[in-house]
């Protein structure tokens, strides 16, 4: 079906490359988007979660007999029977559902649920008191380590840690279910529309094409929101037993300790050198956990990927704490910081200029011009060269100045998409994916490539997405939606338009290859007299639409140039810490990033200053807490899971590398590649500050206190 | 907290005592300390329109004035006026994100204040001018400046946050008409973004107030 289909030159696009406000902007500030949270159905139940509040322990029994006497009380599904080992606290042992939330809440309370509590183990950091949780990953060895850190003429030897931090997604993961005579309607939040139908449809052993999803925004995922899960079946479940639909979103106590971690990274790391500053040797010893299965593996080391000797060893810990989700680019953000850190300590000890010891190296990445390119160009936005100061070296006062580097890497291309093209006999036309816009502007992108093939306004295009009824689309995950939904979008609106050509030919007694359609019109190529305006053209087929579908081609993408992946991207951090206090306050944040062909500058900005912010607030602020008392997590909620506000992030600006050779590509996804650089990026700017490597994230005021004037490793 | 579960009758005035059943209605739905003293006036408000009656801890009946409009639900006393917003009056606009007053994402306006309706009881909201997003952001298909320049700054990714924020800055700008960069830096610190939309609400929030000023929308097509 497909033909060969190209992106339009550069020069020619009318649609494509304009930075269109968001089409869902006004439904979404203006409250009335409709999230599947704020659904209610008619009769619905609510359902309310019971956890289990021991992080390691068996469940002995579960006594129903008082929740099911409580007022309003429809429906109760255990999840953890009798026997169930309970592997972290906030595990699910049943689901209470009733007549309102209120009502689900105090019969969840009158659960009854005995434990044979075991022994856990919460707490990742210190891998001497691990123990038997440490499951080696093995080593790896290029070149000769031992003799090349014989002969370094400088080695550093430093430690990082990065810990595990929760997605904590302002709509929490749930989902309206509504299981009648055999159908399932299914309203989750969820990154995955297509895909999310066959997750659920297996677990309830009902054919997948007697579940129909559907959403239209969602509150936030960022890696997390893949599965149907367990909230997903047992409410099924309750809904199939009752007749009626059920609701369930999770509280943010839950939330935030069940619905997504991001595994935490530890790395001791010795870097060797030459004095010209080349870095010649690598070792690290590195640990992770991600929950009870291990998890975290950041790929080391990071961007200098071709340092001549190398020596790694990696363990993962299994944790008494819920499992880990993909985090926006999965293990690169702690990579960077790893890597990075290590490698400023080193410019540091040579009394080098990072700056200048980063790009004399960037001959170790795959990509040495582009971060060459890259740092010049971050360093001239940063003023480097007027702001940076040799470490220590920023006055006398208590607040310090400094300045840091971070890079990053990432692949992305496109997902398989297919996408159906209706074209009307009344000039209407409708765009149709089973894909879903994570506020990234996937619904606006897709109206841009219909809209350019079409010769039309990208107001003129109703694009459907959200729904099963459409073509399967991928995840929205890695960055790869752009490059599934903008490639399926242009094959399928191309194959239209061949149709519309076919009729519209006739009529103007041409060829259809003879034709374009520009500006409203399905004319001859060239000549705006003669032809049909797209409305007329459309009449021409009588009272049978143009449908048709077609899907791109994820392995061939990179070589039809339609979408590519593997980007570079530089940040620099400005950064002002108070050593007195400890606290760090942001100056400023600079983003460099690669890109491909941008469908809309302005939303792709908005995916690199979102990226840049996210990365402040993990930096600065979060971190997911586990008490190894209690097993439990302590900052469970929103004041002590701390985000940054408005006020706190500094000025960002960023920098696109928007060029026709970046532009010949193809499309390259933006959602991982900027959330990479920027925690190393403070963290080197932190350390530049205050002189000394604050080796915990994050750069909270106890953690650089602790590092300034404590043991330097752990508060 | 532990105190209202066994509430010492001296602190009581005698018009609280006299109320056989209010002991038991704390006792039995143990509310917290900060709950306790909204329930009490509520409880003395109703005792004037309804002498029989305590209220609670089943629902009661109420009415609010949203938007200028009064809308009348039953509802039990420990309902938030969050809570009667999206699940019993369908007004989704005010989203429930930490349900803790931390995020802001329920932010709404009650006379002429901006408050977090996750830690506003609706019993206790009666009486008041409650303005939600659903009030002012759109005059039939024209949206209010302050979302026209959200959307033209793109102000918003996921757009959970979004409408909390929206009324925040408008409650705001009611207070603050000509405000600095530094101000608007330091009025909406109420509000929380995930996806970190904040460079985009600080330029959209400052333009709005241009436009306001001079008494014109944010073009928007």
């Amino acid at each position: 079906m497909a033909e060969n289909v190209a992106w339009p030159p550069l020069s020619s696009r009318k649609v494509i490359g304009q930075s269109y406000r968001r089409l869902d902007g006004i439904e979404k500030a203006s409250g009335r988007a409709k999230y599947n949270s704020d659904l209610i159905k008619p009769g619905q139940l609510w359902a309310s979660i019971v956890s289990s509040p021991h992080a390691h322990a068996k469940v002995k029994s579960v006594d129903l007999s008082a929740a099911e006497q409580m007022p309003g009380v429809k429906g109760i599904e255990v999840v953890s029977p009798a026997g169930t080992e309970i592997q972290w606290a906030g595990t699910e042992i049943a689901f209470v559902a009733a007549e309102s939330e209120e009502q689900a809440r105090d019969a969840a309370r009158a659960v009854k649920v005995e434990y044979e509590v075991l022994e856990h183990f919460v707490q990742d950091e210190d891998p001497k008191k691990v123990g038997s949780r440490l499951k080696a990953a093995g080593e790896k060895i290029e070149g000769d380590p031992e003799k090349a850190f014989k002969e370094a003429e400088v080695v550093i030897d430093g430690y990082y840690a990065i810990p595990a931090l929760a997605h904590c997604c302002l709509e929490p993961h749930g989902n309206l279910i509504d299981w009648n005579g055999g159908k399932v309607e299914y309203n989750p939040s969820t990154q995955a529309v297509t895909s999310i139908q066959g997750d659920l449809a297996r677990q309830l052993s009902v054919p997948a094409a007697n579940v129909h999803v559907h959403m239209d925004y969602i509150g936030g995922g960022f890696g997390s929101k893949f599965q149907a899960d367990r909230w997903g079946i047992a409410s099924a479940a309750i809904s199939k037993k009752t007749g009626r639909p059920v609701k369930v979103f999770l509280e943010r106590s839950e939330e935030v300790v069940i619905a997504g971690v991001r595994p935490s990274a530890y790395a001791k790391i010795k870097l060797g050198a030459s004095k010209d500053g080349t870095i010649t040797a690598w070792e690290s010893d590195s640990w992770a956990s991600g929950g009870i299965t291990g998890g975290g593996s950041p790929p080391l080391p990071y961007v200098f990927t071709k340092i001549a000797n190398q020596r790694l060893t990696h363990n993962a810990v299994a944790l008494n704490t819920a499992p880990i989700r993909a985090w926006r680019a999965p293990n690169h953000p702690q990579a960077s910081f790893l890597t990075c850190s290590a490698m400023e300590d080193m410019a540091a000890k040579l009394n080098m200029d990072p700056l200048d010891f980063f790009i004399k190296n960037a001959a170790l990445t795959t990509r040495p011009d582009t971060y060459i390119r890259q740092l010049k160009k971050a360093a001239e936005m940063a003023e480097w060269k007027k702001n940076w100061r040799p470490r220590g070296q920023s006055g006398s006062g208590p607040l310090k100045r400094g300045l840091g580097i971070g890079v990053g890497t990432w692949n992305g291309l496109g997902h398989a998409s297919s996408c159906r093209t209706n074209i009307h006999p009344d000039g209407s036309v409708e765009v149709e994916l089973g894909s879903q816009d994570l506020g990234t502007g996937t619904r606006t992108a897709i109206a841009q490539v219909a809209a350019e093939t079409f010769g039309l306004k990208h107001t003129d295009i109703k694009v459907k997405i959200g729904d099963t009824a459409y073509p399967p689309s991928g995840t929205s995950g890695g960055s790869t939606t752009i490059g599934g939904v903008s490639t399926s979008t242009l094959k399928s609106t191309v194959a239209a338009r061949q149709k519309l050509f076919d009729v519209a030919a006739s009529a103007l007694n041409v060829q259809p290859d003879q034709l374009e359609a520009v500006g409203g019109k399905i004319q001859v190529k060239g000549n705006a007299t003669k032809g049909l305006t797209w409305k007329a053209a459309c009449q021409k087929l009588g009272v049978t639409p143009i449908s048709v579908t077609a899907e791109n081609n994820p392995r061939t993408l990179r070589q039809e140039k339609l979408a590519d992946g593997g980007t570079g991207g530089v940040q620099i951090a400005d950064v002002t810490v108070d050593i007195e206090t400890g606290v760090v306050k942001m100056n400023k944040m600079v983003a460099v990033q690669d890109c491909g062909l941008i469908v809309n500058p302005r939303l792709a900005e908005s995916q690199v200053l979102g990226a840049c912010i996210m990365m402040i607030c993990g930096a600065l602020m979060e971190e997911r807490i586990a008490d190894q008392v209690t097993g439990q997590v302590l900052n469970a909620d929103m004041e002590f899971y701390k985000l940054a506000g408005i006020k706190d992030i500094g000025e960002i600006e960023v920098h696109m590398e928007v060029d026709p050779e970046n532009d010949a590509r193809g499309v390259i996804g933006l959602g991982e590649p900027p959330t990479i650089p920027g925690i190393a990026a403070i963290s080197n700017a932190v350390a530049n500050a205050v002189g000394k490597r604050v080796p915990r994230v994050p750069f909270t005021p106890d953690h650089v206190l602790a590092a300034l004037y404590g043991d330097g490793r752990n508060s | 907290m532990s105190s209202t579960k066994d509430p010492n009758p001296q602190e009581l005035s005698p018009k609280e005592q006299r109320g056989f059943s209010r002991r038991g209605f704390i006792q039995g739905i143990g509310v917290s300390g900060a709950v306790t003293p909204a329930l009490l006036e509520q409880e003395a408000a109703a005792q004037t329109t309804t002498p029989a009656g305590v209220e609670g801890p089943s629902a009661v009946p109420i009415t609010l004035t949203i938007n200028g409009k009064p809308a009348k639900l039953n509802v039990e006393p420990r309902v938030t006026l969050l809570d009667a917003l999206r699940n019993r009056l369908n007004l989704t606009g005010a989203k429930r994100v930490c349900d803790r007053g931390t995020c802001g994402a329920c932010t709404v306006i009650m006379d002429g204040k901006a408050v977090y309706a996750c830690s506003v009881l609706a019993i206790d909201a009666q009486g008041k001018q409650i303005t939600t997003i659903e009030g002012f952001a759109m005059q039939g298909n024209q949206p209010h400046p302050l979302v026209a320049a959200f959307v033209e700054h793109d102000a918003q990714q996921c757009g959970y946050c979004t409408p909390g924020f929206v009324v925040a800055a408008k409650d705001f700008l009611d207070h603050h008409p000509s405000p600095t960069y530094d101000q608007v830096k330091e009025g909406l610190g109420g509000n929380l973004c995930r996806c970190g939309t904040y460079v985009g609400v600080r330029k959209a929030v400052l333009d709005a107030s241009k436009t306001m000023k001079a008494g014109k929308g944010v073009k928007h097509g």
